[in-house]
């Protein structure tokens, strides 16, 4: 990470009508690095996603993408970016390839063996030269991802990359954008409502809500914080008296105790359970839900 | 710039408006030339066996009595004068003026489109240009590339002056080509009256005099072709501000009709002539008609609709560059 950043965003803010909707985000990409965005709906991740892409001006705060301010270096700066806001929406009555050379043309600097590169990284040869409106959803998002990477951008941005695919298609994605960071060392910001799949996806995670970042911090602290232990044992009573002693016990719902996970002890736990004469049936890891994180990390805070 | 025209005109072609407005002009040019053809039946029939030579040689030795008469004004006697060189150059040079060619039913069919006609088939091209764009999403891949937002818009407004040309020559080439066929393709040099000017009830013929109906139909098309571009103008500026093209369809449309009703009737609302919608029939001053309200002349009406058209110009350019995109 000693790298200089590939974005930096710093202290935005968006007031729309009165109203402040962003307060004040700010984070950092390196290269290489896949950064997920983690937030409900209406928390401000595709606000501040349309600051970053130039779509949105805001009201204060600066956002660098490799080094050029966006606000009063537009084009330079966008010629670093590559993006999808939300869906990818190409033209429909043009064929993939049609959509692809339109965009190859607004910037000079693309040459025209760059657009075969592209098709073929997101593997659309075959229907590259059929119209758009008969693409399914899954190849309009890689013909979305490819127009993205025609200027071999420094970042690449990405908002809800996997909302609509199936989970064949959603694989696949995280896969081809895992493989972007650490063959092309490409920054990508990925944003998303759902914890599972950052957290296969990214690296790190920054947790936005209400317009504000609440916390930002690599994928395995926060996930070692948060992941929880779940038991199914009999005679629950005293399986829970014997945990207790050891650590923090909930109990869930349909009979179950939840512990914080904790890898080290969890063997002793176990012991101490089974020499105390309770029969462990089942014991099992679980990410807490966004929700449960939201709660955790704000402290209470309802998501809306 | 001209590759972001050429995406522009790609995107058009596309979509196949230019071709559906080509069609559309193709299956109106016939039905006139029909209608045309029946009126020209329909005036011979009154006319009965007479010659058409014998019937414009009485319509000369009218004029010329009327000359002689000695109350006539200066005025008056100076454009029967004119009137009387137009006769005989058609008897002369055999001209039937009531069996015109291809190119009198060009010049009547603008004429009578100018206001109303073409004005919609311009407003079909370019009432999607840029609300499309904000509908359908792609205007955030648009607007995401190391391009400026006015150079962008530019290019839009670049490739609606294209469709608009594009729009009055094939409105030229197709009246002329279709009607040719029925009325003969001759006739560019006969000559017209030109230059009358209306100031209160009179009718000035000071400044009349002849041309050739190829100059004639050169500035008809001219004052068309303005006019298309202003009303392009309008409708972009409210295309860039609708995202809906619907609604943009809607307003330019009722302002159009609501012009063509208004001339009609808003001879004593002086203030109305500010409107730009009843300053579309700039063929009319070339013809001598009378104009809807006092006071308005070609000078005046044209520096109407530039007003307006720099006016929707500016604010297009400066909504689009500032806006926010959601």
């Amino acid at each position: 990470m000693s790298q200089s950043p590939a974005l930096e965003v710093e202290n935005l803010t968006k007031r729309i009508k009165g109203k402040q909707i962003i307060k004040g985000v700010s984070f950092t990409l390196f290269p290489g690095e896949v950064f997920g965005f983690l937030g409900p709906n209406g928390a401000g991740k595709t606000t501040t996603i349309r600051m970053i892409v130039g779509l949105i001006s805001p009201t204060s705060g600066t956002i660098k993408i490799g080094g050029r301010n966006v606000r009063t270096d537009f084009t330079e700066a966008m010629r670093h970016l590559g993006c999808i806001v939300e869906n990818p929406e190409l033209y429909p009555f043009l064929t993939g390839w049609e959509n692809l050379e339109h965009f190859a043309k607004m910037d000079p600097s693309i040459p025209k063996s760059r657009l075969q590169e592209v098709i073929t990284l997101v593997g659309l040869s075959n229907r590259i030269h059929d119209r758009v409106s008969t693409y399914s959803l899954g190849m309009r998002q890689r013909l979305g991802i490819a127009q993205a990477l025609l200027g071999r951008p420094k970042v690449l941005i990405l908002d809800e990359p996997t909302n609509g695919l199936d989970p064949a298609g959603i694989r696949e994605m995280r896969e081809f954008i895992r493989q972007l960071a650490r063959e092309e060392n490409l920054s990508v910001l990925v944003s998303s409502h759902l914890l599972s799949e950052i957290q296969l996806m990214c690296d790190r995670v920054a947790i936005i809500s209400k317009g504000s970042v609440i916390r930002t911090d690599s994928v395995q602290n926060l996930l070692a914080e948060q992941e929880r232990v779940i038991w199914k044992a009999e005679p629950l009573p005293l399986a829970k008296q014997l945990l207790s002693e050891e650590t923090e016990v909930t109990e869930g719902a349909d009979g179950t105790l939840i512990t914080l996970y904790n890898e080290p002890l969890l063997p002793d736990w176990n012991e101490k359970l089974v020499k105390g004469g309770v029969k462990v049936k089942e014991m099992r890891t679980q990410l807490p839900s966004l929700e449960d994180l939201f709660l955790e990390v704000t402290g209470g805070e309802s998501i809306d | 710039m001209i590759n972001l025209v050429r995406n522009e005109m790609l995107k058009l072609l596309r979509k196949k408006r230019l071709y559906v407005i080509v069609l559309i002009i193709a299956f109106l040019v016939p039905l006139f030339t029909y209608a045309q053809f029946k009126e020209i039946q329909d005036q011979r029939e009154k006319l009965g066996n007479q010659d058409w030579r014998t019937v414009l040689q009485q319509e000369i030795t009218d004029t010329q009595n009327r000359l002689s008469s000695s109350r006539i004004q200066d005025e008056w006697r100076k454009y029967l004068k004119i009137r009387l060189s137009q006769q005989q150059y058609y008897l002369e040079n055999d001209i039937d003026p009531r069996a015109p060619g291809a190119p009198t039913f060009m010049r009547i069919f603008v004429e009578n489109s100018i206001d109303l006609l073409l004005p919609l088939l311009v407003m079909v091209i370019v009432a999607d240009l840029v609300s499309s764009e904000a509908s359908g999403g792609t205007i955030k891949l648009l607007l995401t590339r190391p391009v400026k937002r006015w150079r962008i818009l530019l290019s839009k407004y670049l490739a609606m002056l294209l469709s608009v040309s594009f729009i009055v020559l094939s409105v030229a080439v197709l009246s002329y080509g279709i009607s040719g066929v029925v009325f003969g393709y001759g006739g560019w040099n006969m000559p017209l009256l030109t230059g009358f000017s209306v100031s209160g009830d009179e009718l000035i013929t000071d400044n009349v005099h002849i041309v050739p109906q190829w100059q004639y139909i050169l500035m008809e098309f001219g004052l068309v072709w303005y006019v298309c571009v202003i009303v392009g103008t309008l409708t972009f500026m409210l295309s860039v501000l609708l995202r809906s093209t619907a609604a943009v369809m809607g307003i330019m449309l009722a302002s159009l009709i609501a012009g063509a009703i208004l001339a009609n009737m808003v001879s004593s609302w002086e203030s109305a002539k500010y409107f730009f919608m009843v300053n579309l029939n700039l063929t009319n001053y070339v013809s001598g008609m009378a104009t809807p309200i006092e006071g308005m002349s070609l000078g005046f009406s044209m520096s109407v609709l530039a007003v307006w058209g720099i006016a929707g110009f500016i604010i297009a350019f400066v909504t689009f560059s500032k806006r926010d995109i959601y």
